[in-house]
């Protein structure tokens, strides 16, 4: 299993590779995704003839804040791959959908719930939110009430849309006592061997 | 050689139709809008997203505790292996091992949740072609499955019972007894079911070579599961990755041959007979013993305890406040849930909630292919085929 990690590393496209807890993780480049993704699947070696997941992950604090992973399944080798690639708003990734056709609900999903864009993707419609929804939920900007509400307006007899109206505040507990997130106690790292703060 | 364009008049007589999302072989609320020529689909594309509760972004607000009865309302006809999807990424991340009784109740409660679901999605199936009585019968068994659901967490569907770090508390006494006499009785109701629809003419008639998906169509359309295996791919989670105590378990892969829906239903059948030999060699095997790890900084100390100890106190209140800090890392990690490959794209911060929590719905990609599917086929045939695929609205619009 480990010499997969070599194999995939000397592939073009391909930055770093690692395993994680028996996990095989590659950050790739953005523009070589289609290349790289064609040699996945059909290479003898690699034969990862299925892409199980596609996930967003918002990291706001980043340039690249956009992490985007392909998990990808081989069942004829029965081995796994995560595929890691970053973007930005305003920059759009290379559709893969030409190579699963799986993954256009997935670049549909990630469109709506992050405002991702992928170009070559014919059929980039709104999936899980409603008709007309406006913003990206799952960005970590976006407030977790949303900002519209709807009812039954009984007079009007439809649904109708309102801004959201909390009768009491959100309330967002902080948990995370200074005791218990820290780590490394002010003083400590003097008792360390190596000196290293 | 000549350069003006030819326009050509084509009468077409096509219609699109509102399949749903308010219609009992929608299995849900599926909005299907079905572009018919005549009587034969031309094109399916079904809208969801009408139950969409954004499971995902309130499980980032949530600590790693409080996201667990989420997952049994994503997939409510299966819950306990929704649970135990993210119970297995949380300890993964967490690098701890539960106790080996955790992992036997945890296994033996996964068979018994494939049976629950698939006696639903065999018997509403036959309901959506034409067969009343099958649901009658599979109903009332799934009822005595329930009851050991209720006997074992509580509550007969939202379980909460798989947890991070073993499950939330031992099976009753007399318990496994009665699993073990139903466990006997059940292949018998197997074979009871199947004189309704194996042989049924009309029932064979619905469903062979209807819906026919080759396995390369199948792998490239991300199936997985009774579906993918229904297809002629020899492919089962529990087999070749396997996860709890699946390794010490004797059991067959049914693999289906023609990948139509009449194979899917009758992958599940088979199934549901290596379920039953399944919880009677886990019932076999279990010993007592603790049934979560036994570090309070994780799993709750005893409700006898907290009356007594002062620490059990403070463990008890500090893990359902602020509960337990997992270590920065991502995983995905996988279970055979009853309708595929269950997924949970999980990463950590460092904090004590989830940063990401990505689920990967077994039904989303298996509804996607309705419209390779469902193309040039009857508009009966595509109530065949959703229900072969085995949709549950509640994992797929999340």
């Amino acid at each position: 299993m480990a010499d997969i990690a070599e194999m995939i590393a000397g592939l073009p496209g391909v930055t770093s590779i690692a395993w994680a807890r028996d996990e095989l993780i590659a950050n790739a480049d953005r523009d070589s995704v289609v290349a790289l993704m064609t040699t996945l699947r059909d290479d003898p070696r690699f034969l990862f003839e299925q892409m199980m997941e596609m996930a967003g992950v918002d990291w706001p604090e980043r340039a690249d804040r956009f992490e985007i992973v392909y998990c990808l399944l081989s069942v004829t080798h029965n081995h796994r791959i995560r595929v890691s690639i970053n973007t930005n708003e305003t920059t759009p990734v290379p559709s893969i959908h030409g190579i699963w056709p799986v993954a256009t609900w997935w670049e549909r999903e990630a469109f709506d719930l992050f405002g991702i864009g992928f170009s070559g993707q014919p059929d980039l419609r709104r999936i899980l939110t409603d008709y007309g929804f406006e913003g990206h939920p799952l960005r970590k900007d976006f407030p977790l009430t949303g900002y519209v509400e709807v009812r039954y307006d009984d007079a009007r007899k439809q649904v109708v849309y309102e801004p959201v109206k909390l009768v009491q505040d959100f309330r967002n507990f902080d948990f995370l006592s200074p005791w218990e997130a820290m780590t490394t106690l002010p003083g400590d790292e003097k008792s360390r061997k190596d000196g290293a703060a | 050689m000549n350069d003006a364009p030819v326009t050509k008049q084509i009468q077409i007589d096509s219609h699109s139709i509102n399949f749903g999302p308010q219609h009992p072989a929608a299995h849900g609320v599926l909005r299907l809008i079905l572009e018919m020529d005549g009587e034969v689909v031309e094109r399916a594309d079904p809208h969801i997203g009408l139950l969409h509760r954004g499971t995902e972004k309130l499980i980032e607000y949530k600590t790693y505790i409080q996201a667990v009865p989420y997952f049994d309302r994503l997939d409510y006809v299966s819950p306990m292996t929704q649970e135990h999807a993210f119970a297995l990424a949380t300890e993964k991340l967490l690098g701890i091992e539960v106790p080996e009784r955790a992992k036997w109740i945890r296994t033996l409660f996964s068979e018994i949740t494939r049976v629950l679901n698939h006696l639903l999605n065999v018997t509403t199936y036959g309901l959506d072609v034409g067969a009343i009585t099958p649901a009658l019968w599979g109903f009332e068994e799934r009822e005595k499955l329930m009851e050991f659901h209720e006997a074992a967490s509580g509550a007969r569907l939202h379980a909460n019972y798989f947890r991070p770090g073993g499950v939330a508390k031992d099976l009753p006494a007399g318990l496994e007894d009665q699993i073990g006499a139903w466990a006997h009785s059940f292949g018998k109701f197997v074979d009871d079911l199947e004189t309704l629809l194996t042989g049924n003419r009309i029932w064979k008639q619905r469903t062979v070579d209807i819906g026919i998906f080759s396995a390369e169509q199948a792998l490239a359309w991300g199936f997985s599961g009774p579906c993918l295996r229904a297809s002629g791919v020899a492919w089962d989670l529990r087999r070749s990755q396997p996860y709890e105590m699946y390794d010490q378990l004797d059991f067959k892969v049914p693999v289906g041959r023609n990948g139509d829906c009449y194979d899917r239903y009758l992958m599940r059948i088979a199934e549901m007979r290596e379920s039953v030999s399944m919880i009677q060699q886990c019932l076999a095997k279990m010993k007592p013993g603790p049934v979560k790890v036994q570090d309070n900084k994780i799993s709750p100390p005893s409700r006898a305890n907290v009356k007594r100890s002062m620490e059990a106190l403070i463990h008890h209140f500090k893990l359902y406040t602020e509960g337990y800090h997992v270590p920065a890392g991502a995983t995905y990690t996988v279970v055979e849930a009853p309708k595929g490959e269950f997924g949970v794209y999980l990463v950590a911060d460092g904090t004590n909630r989830p940063y990401r929590c990505k689920i990967r719905a077994t039904g989303f990609a298996h509804l996607q292919a309705i419209e390779a599917m469902a193309k040039r086929h009857m508009l009966a045939d595509a109530v065949a085929i959703i229900g072969s695929l085995d949709i549950v609205f509640g994992e797929i619009d999340r």
